[in-house]
């Protein structure tokens, strides 16, 4: 991992995206499902997932909805991400979702529906098969 | 980012859970902008006022954290959704009204100022130069770093509120020394405060966290404003620096021709059924520019004046008020048109206007229409 944005121990099934997320308008706060049809995870609910998607974009307010799929417990497990952005990173950090950064390689390495584990306070490696 | 020992016990939770959410938003801020570690700052300007922005996930995640939090450096606060003195005039629903006044105070709990305003730069006096803050109002922040000498980044409503709590943000970009490897060149001849919001707009799109900007001339503040206004809207960029800039920075020039590129991507309409005055929100010096310029005319449809309650005020004591209402005009406090709940498209078609700003919002999130114009223009076009 490159950087802790928040940090935590965890461990699920990935979940990736290549496409950035919208978090506002674009994840159902109720069901944690994404909700626009231009969207490669359309239909598909973030809950319990290990999040990997390439960055935030949009609205800080975005923010607001990562607090809401928290609060409704349809939210991933953990995200991750290429880049950090302020949305993802303080949606993270009200949530407590823990949040990292990888590099581009690994980032191509890792795989839909893979078993994925890290724990930001033991060492700075992800594992996942 | 380094912490120091007090830091790292708050953000485990040995502060509780306020302090370590607090320092959680702080840290993965600091983190996703490469800063090295925490420093004080002196006051704190909040967004993520209006009920019509952060919506009902805002107003309940307020009303939790209200009842344990409080801000620990001066907190003022950006504009709400309405003003409660003519709220009964707008027919906005009661759920609007009664969750924006949880809103409102849940703020007053936590310790915040309840200025409602997007001007603190000028309504408050500034603390001496270099000192550090942490403004979330677009605008504001870039008001503070190149007309005020203050320093403060762009922050989120989050990071600025995580500020105001621990009375730190994390020391980065900004809030050091920062050399833009872009320079503006102000080309238009005879600007008013129209061509200044488009020049900021052209700039926001341009620059990343600052510009140099050279050409201009003196600037009145409503001139001034419009211009932090206008670059607040388009981009994440924070700053205007006065100059030419080192001589292998890029050079950009803002024409006639760019002007009307900006021009056409924001208005969309030949007239307005409504004017609205105010994104930022009018200060004293603008309301007695406008009753002077207002002196003997009224205007043939409805007009909105959007000023903090404190210039609303001082207003009516010099007498502005009774003048601007004489006129026609509608004068509200607390809230803007940027984002206003007050202005749909269920019974406005378009809107004139003198803000880039406002223009922005009234296009993109009203849905209503837009037309273009600089306040000696709507005054001659619009009174009799």
């Amino acid at each position: 991992m490159k950087k802790v944005l928040v940090s935590g121990k965890v461990e699920g099934i990935v979940l990736k995206s290549e496409n950035p997320i919208n978090f506002l308008g674009t994840v159902d706060k109720k069901t944690g499902i994404i909700s626009d049809k231009n969207h490669d995870l359309f239909e598909k609910s973030v809950k319990d997932t290990i999040l990997v998607f390439p960055s935030g974009v949009g609205s800080s307010v975005g923010a607001y909805t990562i607090y809401s799929i928290k609060s409704n417990n349809t939210a991933p497990l953990a995200m991750i991400c290429q880049k950090a952005d302020l949305t993802v990173a303080t949606g993270c950090a009200l949530a407590n979702i823990p949040l990292i950064t990888i590099s581009d390689e690994e980032f191509s390495s890792i795989k839909n529906g893979m078993n994925l584990s890290f724990d930001t306070d033991s060492s700075n490696q992800i594992h996942y098969q | 980012m380094e912490l120091t020992r007090e830091e790292e016990s708050a953000l485990k939770g040995e502060q509780g859970e306020i302090l370590q959410m607090a320092y959680r938003i702080l840290v993965a801020t600091g983190e996703a902008t490469d800063a090295e570690k925490l420093v004080p700052i002196e006051w704190a300007h909040l967004s993520g006022v209006n009920y019509n922005t952060i919506g009902d996930a805002g107003e309940e995640f307020l009303s939790g954290i209200s009842k344990n939090a409080r801000v620990k450096v001066k907190t003022t606060l950006n504009p709400m959704g309405f003003d409660i003195d003519n709220v009964s005039n707008y027919g906005l629903n009661e759920n609007f009204i009664s969750k924006q006044l949880s809103i409102k105070n849940s703020y007053e709990t936590m310790g915040v100022i309840p200025s409602f305003s997007c001007i603190p730069y000028e309504i408050y006096d500034i603390p001496k130069n270099g000192t550090q803050v942490a403004f979330a109002e677009s605008n504001a922040a870039i008001h503070a770093n190149s007309f005020d000498n203050l320093k403060t980044n762009k922050e989120s409503a989050f990071s600025a509120l995580a500020s105001a709590i621990i009375g730190k943000s994390p020391y980065s970009s900004l809030r050091k020394e920062d050399n833009p490897n872009i320079t503006i060149r102000m080309k238009v001849k005879n600007p008013n405060e129209l061509t200044y919001g488009m020049l900021g707009f052209f700039a926001g799109k341009i620059g990343d966290t600052s510009v140099n900007i050279s050409g201009l001339g003196e600037m009145d503040k409503r001139q001034t404003k419009a211009m932090c206004g206008g670059m607040g809207t388009s981009g994440t960029c924070a700053k205007f620096i006065f100059g030419e800039g080192d001589s292998d920075c890029e050079k950009i020039d803002f024409d006639e021709k760019e002007m009307q590129n900006v021009h056409d991507e924001l208005n969309t309409a030949e007239k307005g059924d409504l004017i609205t005055l105010g994104s930022p929100q009018l200060g004293l010096d603008e309301i007695s520019d406008l009753a002077g310029k207002l002196k003997g005319r009224s205007f043939q449809k409805r007009c909105m004046v959007f000023l903090p309650r404190t210039v609303k005020e001082q207003a009516r004591k010099i007498g502005y008020t009774n003048e601007l209402e004489r006129a026609g005009c509608e004068i509200l406090s607390d809230c803007c048109t940027c984002l206003s709940p007050l202005i749909s498209k269920d019974n406005v078609d378009a809107v004139t206007t003198n803000s880039i700003k406002g223009a922005f919002y009234l296009k993109n999130s009203n849905g209503v229409g837009v037309n273009l114009k600089s306040l000696s223009q709507i005054v001659e076009d619009e009174t009799r």
